[in-house]
């Protein structure tokens, strides 16, 4: 309860929170405000906005820039949320293992998650995705897939950190199973960092996903903000307001996350956070 | 004495990560290897992409030459040692070598990607070491404010905003392309041409990079101006400048340098979205154009290619982390 009120009076975390539960209302009444389908012609080809009732003009087919804008939150939202949780399972697993086994186990995989770190995540996943072909699932796994490593090294040094406490030891001697320790004693004291990163995670998992659709790989059945700008880019001398609009929805969005992250991180583990600005 | 060994150490990390480096190759050359069998449809399908795979003469010709019908085992020995010898296999859709068609476009995308990383690298820390040494100013809140939104800013927007403004609104800068085609022009006009048709590509994907090494510069800065040796040195009657210059960059420019290190993954996926807006001759152009035409091993080129472009760029900021970090030099460490 602490932690939500020292949140509440955290100015930027607060304004990331707020513009963040706007993005997140818009993408829950999408549906109701935009009836009509995001792909369907609602005027003629290149509307300016504000005129024929589009506030955020039409594109190339007379599509509703601002359904798409609204739609495209949808999907960015669950792609972000959803490939950061995948990211978040593969991270802590792996970095669980290593810190708390280390040795030869620990080696080799933060060898593997060095690894991963270097090579060039964005390239990967344009391979992972045209490999598997583009669904909202393989989208998903694909971004979980290239952005678990924060969360691995993180995840390692905090069980580093807590395996030889006392309250560790104290469950040992209980006779306590590794699984139980590490997942009731060892994991719930590192959780609040972990979570502070991974709200971070959903913020770059939708810059990812943003530029996977603007290079064509979106799910083909869903409006994304990418894919949208992706539409706008050949057509920027007759239309800005294509590919202007989904940009700032996404700035905006990843924006907030930011702030949100930033502001939990400060009330979760102000210890940290001092040393890092 | 001192200085011949810390060359000597130089020497010997360096050959480590040649070693390294090798390793690394070997590794992404089986994940490419085991990626294309766990593809829907069968390798030489895969291999010869949707053109290709209603050819069974082409079908029959690539399981034939990918020993498709030999164990896995030795599919894979003789494809790493392929990749050794830098055979990289054939564009179907191109009819090119992929080494080839790869080795052609990569000056261009390390020209883009080089002159970012050493604009992002001098100017983020110049402005990271003001707002640091002015923190709490008007000028330190603006820097602030502004790494946070580019933090959020999608570098592919960032470029057609930039082409927006410049280019179509303003009509300042040629809007994509290398060069101007079809003109004749002296070695120098054309190398300012070349540089013309760089700016708007080189800014939008320094941005981001000028931005999180301008935030590290400044706290990197704080930190060390806390420090003791930098009151030691006021004690001595040193003067404020050359205080900062002789003390705190080089020891507040090592963090900076190793996160640039890490950073060049991100970079070199950021060239291949910024090619694509400004259709820039590079590889990333190159994976655009193979992803259309679902061209896979170009696609495994280059990720193989640009993996090893990363790995090199970690290997120069690792050998400048030595040369820069104080501790290496004097042969403390």
């Amino acid at each position: 309860m602490d932690a939500v009120r020292a949140f509440l009076r955290h100015p930027s975390g607060m304004v990331g929170l707020v513009v963040l539960l706007i993005v997140v209302v818009v993408a829950i009444i999408a549906p109701i405000v935009f009836p009509v389908s995001p792909w369907e012609m609602v005027s003629a080809p290149f509307t300016p906005p504000g005129e024929d009732g589009l506030l955020l003009g039409g594109d190339t087919l007379g599509r509703d820039v601002a359904a798409g804008v609204a739609y495209g939150a949808r999907v960015s939202l669950v792609i972000g949320i959803a490939s950061a949780m995948a990211a978040m399972v593969i991270g802590v697993t792996i970095g669980a293992i290593s810190g708390y086994f280390g040795g030869k186990v620990d080696l080799v995989l933060m060898r593997m998650t060095e690894l991963f770190q270097t090579i060039p995540a964005f390239v990967l996943a344009i391979l992972l995705v045209a490999t598997f072909n583009p669904s909202l699932l393989t989208i998903i796994l694909t971004i979980g897939a290239v952005s678990w490593p924060p969360l691995a090294r993180l995840t390692r040094a905090e069980f580093l950190r807590l395996r030889n406490r006392e309250f560790v030891e104290a469950a040992l001697c209980q006779g306590e199973g590794t699984l139980r320790i590490v997942l009731g004693h060892i994991l719930p004291n590192a959780i609040s960092p972990i979570l502070v990163v991974t709200s971070l995670t959903v913020a770059t998992a939708i810059l990812l996903e943003s530029a996977l659709s603007f290079m064509g790989l979106g799910d083909p059945n869903l409006m994304s903000w990418g894919f949208m700008i992706g539409a706008g880019r050949t057509v920027i001398r007759n239309a800005w307001w294509m590919s202007v609009f989904p940009g700032l929805a996404i700035l905006i969005t990843v924006l907030a996350i930011n702030l949100f992250g930033e502001g939990l991180s400060d009330v979760l583990n102000p210890r940290v956070s001092r040393r890092r600005s | 004495m001192i200085r011949l060994g810390s060359a000597a150490m130089i020497g010997l990390m360096t050959l480590s990560r040649i070693a390294q480096l090798i390793a690394v190759i070997l590794v992404i050359a089986t994940f490419n290897f085991v990626l294309v069998r766990a593809a829907p449809g069968d390798p030489a399908q895969v291999m010869a992409g949707q053109s290709g795979a209603s050819d069974p003469k082409l079908l029959e010709d690539l399981r034939k030459e990918y020993g498709l019908d030999k164990p896995y085992a030795v599919q894979l020995a003789s494809y790493l040692g392929r990749v050794i010898r830098l055979d990289l296999g054939y564009s179907y859709r191109q009819r090119r070598a992929v080494v080839d068609l790869i080795l052609e476009r990569l000056p261009a995308t390390l020209l883009l990607t080089v002159t970012a990383f050493c604009l992002a690298l001098l100017i983020g820390t110049t402005l990271g070491a003001l707002a640091g040494l002015a923190a709490g100013s008007v000028l330190d809140t603006v820097f602030t404010v502004l790494s946070l939104v580019l933090y959020a800013t999608p570098v592919f927007w960032l470029g057609l905003m930039l082409v927006l403004v410049f280019s179509v609104t303003l009509g300042w800068l040629p809007p994509f392309g290398y060069e101007t085609i079809n003109v004749k022009f002296s070695p120098l006009a054309h190398a300012l041409d070349i540089a013309k048709h760089m700016i708007m590509p080189v800014t939008s994907l320094a941005a981001i990079y000028l931005a999180i090494y301008a935030r590290l510069m400044r706290s990197s800065i704080i930190e060390v101006a806390q420090q003791d040796f930098i009151k030691t040195a006021r004690a001595k009657g040193l003067s404020g400048p050359s205080i900062v210059v002789g003390h705190m960059l080089r020891n507040a420019l090592v963090p900076v340098v190793t996160v640039a290190g890490m950073q060049a993954g991100a970079l070199v996926g950021g060239a291949v979205v910024i090619e694509t807006v400004f259709a820039w001759p590079g590889l990333g152009r190159l994976t655009f154009d193979a992803l259309l035409q679902r061209d896979y091993p170009v696609l495994l080129g280059i990720f193989l290619i640009l993996s090893i472009v990363v790995i090199v760029l970690n290997l120069l900021t690792d050998l400048i982390y030595k040369l820069i970090d104080p501790r290496m030099t004097t042969g403390a460490a």
